[in-house]
């Protein structure tokens, strides 16, 4: 097995470039245990941990998206989004906070869920909540293009990336109402979704984000719920009072 | 998580003795730092120059004819070693504890799922893996024999042991059966006395020991042709007597020394790779590790017996017991292992620490193509504690506390117990619960300031006070203390006394296995009572006489008492030496402070100088009372050697919509006869009890068709510091006088009684039945049921339950636990909501997503029709239909928790 280690994100681009069927490995929380059970053989890994820019992230203003954005780095590990995103991104925080034990939250990040596409990746119900313009930034030598998260997921582990793309990072729009997150399992905490379920309102365009994990072959949305609760809220009036 | 309050610690002071690192002290282990800071050395970190790494491969069946197995491919992979079947094996090719029906590597069939086929030896572990991949295994498959209606109709399934082969303690399938009668058994005319009867089927799942270092350890070959190996176990000299035989050696040329153990709890008292690691040393000529993985260890280990048991009590209307029939059906898997034991314990302990006139009762262990099971903390004693389950249901019956009937019932001293045995120690059963109950209650659940990881579900944030039910359930438990039956398990112990730098120094030497007990650090204050300040500890090996095994809650009690046998005879040479020298005449010696001292004439003179380059070096054997097996058919007999007993109070949260549990407290009382260490008192009272918890909601090694689905700690749950609640432990020291020191063996009796009072506390909490362990959101739920597809959940689960207890059980939640957050939606009262039975191998799947999606928003589930939120959800799921999902998407993640049918689980973690 070929293990490469680029010290630079052109570096990294090239590398997949030239090897496409390499695995990208960051903390290894998902990618170790494939190894260790021995599923999966890759053919080479590709160690991102060299690459200081994925473990940060920047707050700013994006084309395409309304108001402020998190420009959040593939590899910022979950401790860290609890700790220092939970008013800009609530429901991710929550749902960083049920993520394996403190140790796996230490290494785990968004970028390893996302690469993964596992159904039971407790992120992306909270992504997909968070809302349609929710972008994943793949990028290769060829550039980089915004996957918006609902054509990401198209299988079970499977995403919508190109073989020689690398995941950069997830541009989240900060909330602009409430978020909430929760999980059934069966152990009270390390524990693998039986069901998880990401939910957030935003007033701003009056509409209403969910996601559901571990209950389909990809994460998804309850888009008719999403529609009906919307619908409900203007009828009320309640987008404008807030409640 | 709060701090864990012990209100043991006014006992600790109660209890401590004036010398703080002597019995009766709290000393700091000396394996507790290192273990908690990741230094300690593990037999897994074993080394040596030029060693080879040692491989099994496994049968991916539980059931089958080896038809042809071809290694020459394998062979011929640089790097191989020596790939060895069972044709290679030297000499006898069968091992067993009590029963040798076990082979080294499998003869022409395949008993169970992972069963060794060959081993390799070779230069890196990757390459032993490469090569095992390379032999070829002709198999024909057969049919497994899996349930008690196979096992028990041979001619129609099959036997596991054809009976040409059968070296079992009965016959057919069975390895061993037990009889108790006592009183006038359970007649016609004795059934009359009773004015209430109750009978119940209960069931208990397959517990896994789970230690958290896995079976691992080195051979390394000798120049006397014979093996050194370094290993983690739970007995050296039985290891050894089952080793030495098949590689076709003396006992004297296969020498063991203990290497680190992580952790044992019964999984460690059967042999899993000694064999195989000395077999290849013996091969190669080389050093050979070898160290499972997590999955392999699931495969290299027994587990606890699952069991299904009848139970039948009457009592008179002011509820005195007047009998108890019991059938108990315990699955002892391929090979016998420690079953004989299991079902002696059963049998002779499926009363519990009652006392009941009539007793007519049965245990049986079968052979099956499931798991091996043998040894598990409190094995027998475990599985018969569901009859604890059986009196709560009684004491509905008679509108009793339970609790009362408990204590009204309870043994004390002097009682008798059906196996004709009278308890002639202290038996402080009804003060136990006592104990438990008079403690305060923990606070009523606080939704004003609320920390989710207080409630079921915890970080998974799943309730915020909506649907939880308090419950609070009771438990005590009777355990036997050592091997029973008439096996005198002794122990031996070597001290030697001599003046190292000017000072005594007292070296202990057993072949004690320190499993993280704490026994080393007992030795030492054993040793520091007996004979003074400075102790080291020996190296436990072969070089000393046996010390029995670490289990049966035995090892302060039996290598305790040889070390302290030891050490009083070192005391007595030393001053048998003084007399002979200096003419002491006066019976009244002692010593204090690393001096001889006299009552009568003071201070006679140091150690040190009396013993100059002397060195005093005694080993003694420290034996049990004699006890005898018990009669095969009535169970008569004085087959235990001591009897423990602990109390447990559960107070438990449960989110009743959802089927979680947060146990918040586990309060334990029990008798110890005398804490010689207090603090590792608590901790084995805190560690059985959390193991207790474990059976009752979440451990479970589930097999379909013999096959064990959840070998990981991904889909095996053990309790993680979230499930695991303040524990309040309340000693008692009662002493026995015919044990060392008074002491009682503490680690197995927490295990017994912490599982039915978190059940009890349940069943509190929601009026079900709950008549098998664990108990799993869908139990409490009732959305598991084998017809059940989305929208027929309530209809199906309205039925009455197959095997369901004969009478109404009326609804046992208390009225305060009602108030905490208004009923629960599912409540029996009335409805009789109650879960069905499942077989006991055969956990059946049926998704439930629209189910389930209902109560994640927790939305009103009882109007479907109408156009409501959870309406609208129909639609969203309309693509995703759950049958075919099941079979285009087999390793998807929708099942709950560790159950059949869950293929290897797509970690996302």
């Amino acid at each position: 097995m070929e293990f490469l280690r680029p010290a630079t994100w052109d570096e990294a681009l090239a590398a997949k470039a030239e090897n496409p069927s390499a695995l990208p490995i960051s903390g290894g929380t998902d990618v170790m245990v494939e190894l260790n059970f021995d599923r999966h053989r890759p053919a080479a890994l590709l160690d991102l941990n060299r690459i200081s820019e994925l473990t940060e992230w920047e707050s700013g203003v994006y084309e395409g998206q309304e108001g402020e954005v998190i420009r959040l780095g593939a590899a910022v590990p979950y401790a860290r989004i609890t700790r220092e995103l939970a008013r800009q991104l609530p429901g991710l925080a929550l749902a960083g906070n049920t993520v394996g034990s403190p140790q796996i939250r230490n290494r785990g990040s968004v970028g390893g869920n996302l690469g993964g596409a596992s159904p039971a990746g407790d992120a992306h119900p909270a992504l997909l909540a968070a809302g349609r313009d929710v972008f994943v930034e793949a990028a290769s030598v060829r550039g980089t293009r915004l996957i918006a998260i609902d054509d990401f997921y198209v299988g079970v582990k499977r995403n919508s990336l190109e073989p020689d793309e690398l995941i950069r990072a997830v541009r989240i729009p900060v909330a602009d109402g409430p978020q909430q997150f929760s999980k059934i399992g069966t152990r009270n905490a390390m524990v693998i979704a039986v069901c998880a379920f990401g939910f957030a309102l935003h007033p701003r365009s009056g509409t209403v984000g969910t996601g559901i994990g571990s209950a389909a072959p990809t994460p998804r949305r309850a888009v008719a719920a999403e529609e009906f609760l919307a619908d409900e809220l203007a009828e009320r009036n309640l987008w404008a009072t807030a409640g | 998580m709060s701090t864990r309050t012990i209100r043991g610690e006014k006992n600790l002071q109660d209890i401590t003795t004036a010398h703080p690192d002597g019995i009766g002290g709290s000393p700091l282990r000396p394996d507790g730092t290192l273990k908690v800071k990741g230094e300690f050395a593990y037999s897994s970190d074993l080394w040596h120059e030029d060693m080879l790494w040692g491989m099994a491969l496994r049968s991916p069946h539980a059931r089958a004819r080896i038809l042809s197995v071809d290694i020459s491919e394998a062979l011929t992979l640089p790097g191989v070693y020596a790939l060895l079947t069972h044709d290679d094996i030297p000499g006898t090719k069968f091992y067993g504890l009590e029963i040798q029906d076990q082979p080294a590597l499998a003869i022409d069939q395949i008993r169970y799922h992972g069963e060794a086929v060959a081993i390799v030896a070779a230069d890196h572990p990757e390459t032993a893996r490469r090569a095992l991949a390379k032999v070829k295994v002709e198999y024909e498959v057969l049919t497994p024999i899996t349930t008690e209606e196979q096992c028990l109709n041979p001619e129609t399934h099959g036997y596991v042991h054809e009976p040409h082969e059968y070296k079992g303690h009965a016959s057919g399938n069975i390895v061993h059966q037990q009889k108790v009668v006592s009183g006038l058994g359970v007649t016609d005319e004795v059934r009359a006395l009773a004015d209430v009867v109750v009978s119940g089927e209960y069931q208990v799942g397959m517990q896994d020991q789970a230690f958290l270092g896995p079976e691992s350890g080195l051979a390394v070959p000798a120049e006397d042709g014979g093996i050194d190996l370094y290993i983690a176990t739970q007995w050296l000299h039985v290891d050894r007597q089952q080793i030495a035989p098949v590689l076709g050696l003396p006992e004297n040329k296969v020498r063991l020394t203990l290497a680190g153990v992580g952790g044992a709890f019964g999984g460690r008292e059967d042999l899993s790779m000694q064999i195989h690691a000395c077999l290849l040393a013996q091969r190669t000529g080389k050093p050979v590790k070898i160290v499972y993985s997590r999955e392999e260890s699931f495969f290299g280990h027994v587990h606890r017996h699952p069991a299904t048991l009848h139970y039948e009590h009457g009592a008179t209307r002011d509820g005195k017991l007047v009998f108890m029939t019991a059938r108990i059906v315990l699955d002892g898997g391929a090979y016998a292992s420690a079953s004989p034991a299991v079902v002696g314990n059963a049998s002779s302990l499926s009363v519990g620490p009652y006392e009941i006139p009539n007793v007519d009762v049965i245990a049986i262990a079968l052979y099956s193509n499931n798991p091996s099971c043998g040894a598990m903390r409190g094995f027998g004693a475990v599985q018969a504690a569901r009859l604890r389950t059986q009196l709560d249901r009684l004491a509905a019956e008679l509108g009793m506390d339970p609790v009362e009937l408990r204590q009204l019932n309870a043994v004390s001293q002097g009682s008798y117990l059906p196996t004709g045995q009278q308890i002639d120690a202290p038996a402080p059963v009804a003060e136990l619960l006592q104990k438990v109950k008079d403690l305060p209650l923990p606070p009523a659940l606080d939704v004003t300031h609320l920390d989710v990881r207080e409630l079921p579900g915890a970080l998974s944030n799943t309730s915020h006070g909506e649907g939880i039910v308090r419950g609070v359930g009771y438990a005590v438990g009777l355990k036997n203390v050592g091997f029973s039956e008439g096996f005198d398990d002794y122990s031996t112990a070597r001290v030697r006394l001599e003046v190292i730098g000017g000072e005594p120094v007292a070296m202990v030497h057993t072949a004690m296995a320190e499993v993280g007990q704490g026994g080393v650090t007992v030795h030492g204050q054993i040793a520091r009572t007996e004979l003074g300040e400075r102790v080291t500890i020996h190296p436990a090996n072969t070089e000393v006489g046996s010390a029995g095994s670490t289990s049966a809650s035995r090892q302060t009690y039996m290598t305790g008492g040889a070390v302290k046998l030891a050490a009083e005879a070192v005391r007595n040479e030393l001053f048998a030496l003084g007399r002979t020298r200096y003419g002491w005449t006066g019976n009244d010696l002692s010593l204090v402070g690393g001096k001889v001292v006299s009552a009568s004439e003071g201070v006679l003179i140091s150690i040190a100088d009396l013993l100059g380059d002397h060195a005093i070096d005694l080993t003694r054997e420290h034996h049990h009372r004699p006890t005898v097996p018990f009669d095969k058919e009535t169970g008569q007999g004085f087959g235990h050697v001591q009897y423990t007993f602990c109390a447990h109070r559960a107070v438990v949260d449960v989110d009743v919509e959802l089927g979680l549990v947060k146990v918040v407290e586990l309060a334990a009382a029990q008798d110890v006869g005398k804490a010689l260490n207090p603090l590792s008192v608590i901790g084995q009272i805190q560690g059985g009890s959390t193991q207790g918890l474990g059976l009752a909601v979440m451990e479970e090694i589930i097999t379909r068709d013999g096959k064990v689905r959840n070998p990981s700690f991904t889909d095996y749950l053990i309790p993680t510091i979230l499930d695991t609640p303040p524990q309040p432990v309340e000693i008692m020291e009662l002493p026995d006088e015919h044990s060392p020191y008074g002491l009682r063996g503490v680690g197995e009796a927490p295990t017994l009684s912490s599982t039915p009072a978190i059940v009890s506390a349940i069943r509190a909490a929601t009026g079900l039945a709950l008549n098998r362990v664990p108990v799993r959101p869908e139990h409490i739920t009732g959305t598991l049921t084998p017809t059940h597809f989305p929208g027929a959940a309530v209809q199906s689960s309205q039925q009455p339950p197959r095997g369901a207890p004969n009478s109404t059980t009326p609804c046992a939640i208390p009225p305060q636990a009602r108030t905490a957050a208004g009923p629960p939606p599912h409540h029996p009262c009335g409805t009789h909501r109650t879960h069905r039975q499942h077989p006991l191998r055969s956990t059946v799947f049926a998704p439930r997503f629209s189910y389930r999606f209902r109560y994640d928003l927790s939305l009103d589930p009882g109007t479907p029709d109408q156009h409501t939120p959870h309406a609208a959800l129909a639609g969203a799921r309309a693509p995703w239909h759950p049958h075919q999902a099941s079979r285009t998407v087999p390793c998807h993640p929708y099942l709950m928790g560790p159950q059949a049918g869950r293929e290897p689980h797509p970690n996302p973690l």
